[in-house]
């Protein structure tokens, strides 16, 4: 007898568990031997903690009441918990602290391959170390742990979360057109984005140009200049970020697999500074991301700068068994 | 050269890049766009029934409009073009929209029959149209931004039949030149907006192919304004 689960949601069976276990324990050795101790939080919070974290993402899809009549919510990710477990737990330690996790966390999606509403996710957190030593840091132990996973062709998307706020705030562009904007440029829609910037009054055609250009540059170190010669504060702002962010990775030699792009947006209100973002050539799908959150403990009391990654284990391990059979093959 | 459809494997970012062409009524200017760019398009043009065609530096794909989203979503394509009707219909896809093509010009209308009173009858003394499309989402869309309540009643085939024998008081559907609704006695009540062909890209390969992807895109553009 078929009794049925929701949709998005699946079983392990042992030879897939097998595999599954043998992925995470190869992450999870990375991240100790690095000095990421490994934690686990409660899969249902508070909701109004969770909210503190960040609206949008607290805006869970599963949230009920329990007997007391509280509001709890599930997880959709680890920073938020996290963030508050360090400034419950850890609030006087020395930093940097360093923090590892392997923990499903729900989001309502379309369920389809690749996409589900339960996930298990891989992470660190490093908290205490600021911009840009921090940051290579967590680019330097989220290769460590592409590598152990077996995806040595994967690469890192690296990109700036105040770009585009600050360009839209020098551009004078304010409230629900700013709204509008920041959604084209997340949904990477060049064709909405130019209709929307040429509907707009108060901005030159080469500001709206600037926009749609910036958005298409991703490429090595070249793509910095290239950005420049666009113009700007904000735009030399994130410039600069980015290049020293690059500076602090090539200093550890870990830059070759670094993809500067301008056009990333990450959907997680939290974001601060640099973002990042996994691909690996054998899936369509981006198979995690992460970066800095600079404010986000601020919001649990604790005033101290974060950055960090989390990958998805299921779609690091359909990305493996895809590079281990092209090598057969090729 | 074609080759046969079995064996395609996921996204693979090896060999020349995937475009999924749109068979029907968008073929025709999608190959008058590609020949504008110097691909060789004549094998798909030909009697072959085969659905992959390769070409110097590109790959071929050629599948239904309503499946490009699909296809590019997972990579299995890395570009591909489509109507914009389709677009707004799957707007739960995550596919990357690089260019409008300008081709293929229509208008999502909303319809109803020619001198009958039964759509604003049916909203006037019911509060409620119903409507027959195959564009559920874009139609409920529409009137949810309108302020109207409406039933929509997705069919597949023949839209104009829905209001002729009394499924629906009206229609949303895609025209071109609206001789469809004339010759079935129908007539446009609203434009709802206007569809042209768009080139659109996996958010991956948009990433890791880059010059790839980019020099297409300049190609297409640099070939419309042609």
């Amino acid at each position: 007898m078929i009794h049925p689960i929701p949709p998005g949601t699946r079983d392990v069976l042992p030879e897939e568990m097998r595999e599954l276990r043998r992925l995470h324990l190869a992450m999870i050795e990375v991240f100790e031997s690095r000095g990421y101790g490994e934690v686990a939080t409660p899969a249902i919070e508070y909701d109004e903690v969770l909210a503190r974290g960040d609206g949008r993402t607290a805006d869970s899809a599963y949230r009920f009441f329990d007997e007391r009549g509280d509001l709890l919510a599930l997880r959709s990710d680890m920073t938020v918990p996290i963030a508050r477990l360090v400034a419950s737990r850890y609030a006087n330690a020395e930093p940097p602290l360093r923090l590892c996790y392997l923990a499903n966390a729900f989001r309502a999606v379309r369920p389809q391959r690749g996409q589900m509403r339960e996930f298990a996710q891989a992470g660190v957190e490093l908290i205490g170390a600021p911009a840009p030593d921090g940051t290579a840091e967590v680019v330097e132990v989220l290769e460590a742990t592409l590598d152990a996973a077996g995806l040595s062709r994967a690469v890192i998307g690296l990109g700036d979360a105040d770009l585009y706020r600050q360009l839209l705030t020098e551009f004078g562009i304010e409230g629900e057109a700013r709204d509008a904007i920041l959604g084209r440029l997340a949904a990477h829609d060049l064709v909405g984005l130019e209709v929307e910037l040429s509907e707009l009054d108060g901005i030159g055609d080469e500001q709206a140009a600037t926009c749609v250009a910036l958005s298409q540059l991703r490429g090595g170190r070249e793509v910095l200049e290239e950005a420049r010669s666009l113009g700007g504060a904000a735009v030399e702002r994130a410039t600069a970020r980015i290049g020293e962010t690059f500076e602090a990775l090539e200093a550890r030699g870990v830059a070759d697999r670094v993809q500067i792009d301008l056009g990333l947006l990450r959907d997680l209100g939290y974001y601060s500074g640099a973002i990042l973002e996994v691909y690996d050539p054998a899936l369509g799908h981006v198979l995690g991301g992460g970066g800095r959150y600079d404010e986000l403990l601020k919001r649990f009391g604790v005033d101290l700068p974060a950055a960090g990654f989390a990958l998805y284990l299921e779609r690091v391990h359909v990305a493996q068994m895809e590079e281990s059979r092209g090598g057969e093959s090729s | 050269m074609s080759v046969e459809v079995a064996g395609m494997g996921r996204a693979k970012a090896d060999g020349p890049l995937k475009l999924a062409v749109p068979r029907g009524a968008l073929l025709g200017e999608t190959l008058d766009a590609l020949d504008a760019i110097g691909v060789d398009t004549s094998e798909v043009r030909g009697e072959s029934r085969s659905l992959i065609f390769e070409t110097e530096g590109l790959t071929l794909v050629t599948m239904r409009p309503s499946d490009v989203p699909t296809y590019v979503e997972a990579g299995a394509a890395d570009v591909g073009i489509t109507g914009k009707d389709v677009l707004l219909e799957q707007s739960d896809r995550v596919v990357y929209e690089l260019l409008d093509l300008g081709f293929g010009r229509c208008r999502m209308v909303l319809a109803g029959r020619k001198g009958d009173e039964s759509l604003g009858e049916a909203e006037r003394r019911l509060g409620m149209m119903r409507i027959a499309t195959k564009y559920p989402k874009t139609a409920e869309r529409h009137f949810e931004a309108t302020g109207r309540q409406v039933e929509v009643i997705e069919v597949k085939g023949s839209i104009e039949l829905a209001p002729l024998i009394g499924l629906a008081d009206g229609i949303v559907d895609l025209v071109a030149t609206g001789r469809t609704l004339r010759e079935n006695d129908l007539e446009v009540r609203e434009e709802i907006l206007t569809c042209t062909a768009r080139f659109v890209a996996n958010r991956v390969a948009h990433k890791l192919r880059a010059r790839e992807v980019d020099g297409l895109t300049a190609k297409l553009r640099e070939g419309l304004s042609r």
